[in-house]
């Protein structure tokens, strides 16, 4: 037998994955609230109390099923944050671009979302911030454009 | 030795092909409260949770991961098992190990699945090599569709029989109400549906199913005192494979991991004649070929017999020795949930054998799960 040629062979595959994702009993109210009324809201617990925002339809806290849907004014806090610089398929935005994790007022969690109409350096901890609302709304949680200082 | 171990609560939900207005969080919910009720406990007597389902089935990576506060998971130990279609039962045997160990007394295993929303086809068939099997096969079916070929081939069975097991299976649905396709058809029904894959038509294919199933296992001091009727899960045997295009065995020379586990587990529990010794097997059946072939290969009865208990009416729901008596997998496909939901199944019949038909004198000396 000749030798066979030394030379990696690899082969070069993708997979395409598309999905859908129903968000749930509460998530919907939510998404629907922000779409339509450009009111963000909170789930809160019967039992103990806890509000959760995004709101979630079991209590994290004392596993209780949570039902009741409250409104909340959408300013609140900025707990912390990060500038992202690198680049993937999976952004929503072209980098450069800053998160933050914000406590909104009556919300007993945070949520995580674009800080914007701010430069980077004036960014800090605790600063008091409002969300700033797409035009063209969809039922998502980039319904929300970005929060800005308050 | 192993400390004996019994499933003291059970709770699914229902079955369906679609349930939009639920998140699958919220469907594991459902599932572990109704098993929490069904067993008297409060998810605060779990010491361990043990959750079963498979990544980007839905398009999620460690998907177990953001419904821990769903299943109550957070905060607890377990593992979270990520097999295929076995993942289920695989889920209930790691919650066997931890019990049988001597590590925790209760625990609450669960299997899930919205199949309707994920791409279940394209992540099933990565699990081939990409180098060589991955171009043929396509999801489940490929596997599958071959070897009923060959099954058709060696023991003389016919379309005919494959129709007549999904006929007797929508029979059971039918009487199922936590079933998804609760249809009854005809033998002829079924063989005028639309062919798949040969010999496999989409009525001898298992549906796309969304549900949840929890159970609550405990060990046998805190077993007796939880609930009246425990169910003892007595042995179980797992037997492993390379995953490729004779996965299942095709050719003279047959040796599955079927018969492997059907072997070990009759041997060591000195069982000769598991169609006299025991009194019903609730299979995981995702093709209308799997009952004759698997009751063959699981060595309920001889080779070449499966398709001709079919024949004879024997694995009806009133017939000699019923096989999955709830409708099984090829009425209701909640993939991640299919295995786990046998292992209820099971449990339902033996511990509420009228609950969903009158049939008691089936269930009574059901041993083997
Ligand atoms: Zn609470």
């Amino acid at each position: 037998m000749e030798a066979v040629k030394k030379e990696p062979v690899i082969f070069e595959g993708f997979v395409i994955m598309p999905y859908k994702y129903s968000v749930g009993s509460m998530a919907s109210k939510f998404f629907i609230k922000i779409r339509d009324s450009k009111v963000i809201c909170g789930a809160k617990c019967p039992k103990c109390g806890m509000v959760n925002v995004p709101p979630r339809s079991v209590c994290p806290k004392c596993f209780s099923k949570v039902e009741e849907l409250v409104e909340l004014s959408g300013k609140g806090k900025l707990e912390t944050f990060t500038i992202v610089h690198y680049e993937s398929s999976v952004q929503a935005l072209k980098p450069p671009y800053a998160i933050g994790v914000i406590k909104l007022d009556g919300a007993d969690t945070s949520m995580t979302h674009f800080i914007g109409g701010v430069d980077f350096k004036d960014i800090k901890p605790g600063m008091k911030l409002e969300p700033v609302f797409k035009a063209k709304r969809e039922a998502n949680i980039l319904d929300i454009e970005y929060f800005q200082p308050a | 030795m192993a400390n004996r171990v019994a499933i003291v609560g059970i709770g699914q939900t229902t079955h369906s092909g679609r349930r939009p207005y639920v998140n699958d969080g919220e469907l594991i919910y459902d599932a572990v409260t109704r098993a929490l009720e069904d067993a008297g406990l409060t998810i605060n007597d779990m010491e361990a949770v043990m959750a079963g389902n498979m990544d980007m089935f839905e398009g999620h990576h460690l998907n177990d991961a953001m419904l821990n506060l769903y299943s109550g998971a957070a905060g607890r130990p377990g593992f979270k098992m990520n097999t295929g279609g076995t993942v289920g039962t695989m889920t209930a045997i790691q919650g066997w190990y931890h019990i049988a160990s001597g590590l925790y007394d209760v625990c609450l295993v669960i299997g899930w699945e919205k199949h309707d929303e994920g791409p279940a086809t394209p992540a099933i068939s990565t699990i081939t090599d990409p180098a060589v099997d991955r171009h043929f096969l396509v999801g489940a079916i490929g596997g599958l569709a071959t070897v009923s070929v060959a099954y058709m081939q060696r023991s003389g069975c016919k379309l005919e029989h494959a129709a007549m097991v999904r006929a007797n299976a929508s029979q059971a649905a039918h009487r199922n109400p936590m079933a998804h396709m609760r249809e009854i058809y005809s033998v002829e029904d079924v063989m005028k549906a639309r062919m798949v894959m040969y010999p496999l038509n989409l009525l001898m294919c298992c549906p796309t199913s969304l549900g949840a199933t929890a159970m609550v296992l405990a060990s046998e001091s805190k077993a007796k005192k939880i609930c009246k009727k425990p169910v003892w899960m007595k042995d179980h045997v797992t037997v492993h494979v390379e995953y490729g295009g004779a996965q299942f065995g095709i050719g003279e020379k047959r040796w599955t991991s079927h018969m492997e586990a059907g072997a070990k587990l009759f041997k060591r529990n000195h069982i000769t004649k598991p169609m006299q010794e025991t009194q019903v097997f609730e299979m995981y059946d995702p093709f209308a070929f799997a009952i004759p072939m698997w009751l063959e290969d699981f060595l309920v009865c001889e080779p070449n017999e499966g398709w001709k208990l079919i024949e004879k009416g024997a694995l009806k729901l009133e017939g000699e020795y019923p096989v999955s008596p709830s409708g099984g997998v090829l009425c209701t496909n909640s993939i991640g949930d299919s295995a786990i939901l046998r292992v209820a199944e099971a449990a339902l019949q033996l511990r509420q054998p009228i609950r969903r038909c009158t049939l008691h004198q089936l269930y009574r000396r059901l041993r083997h799960t």
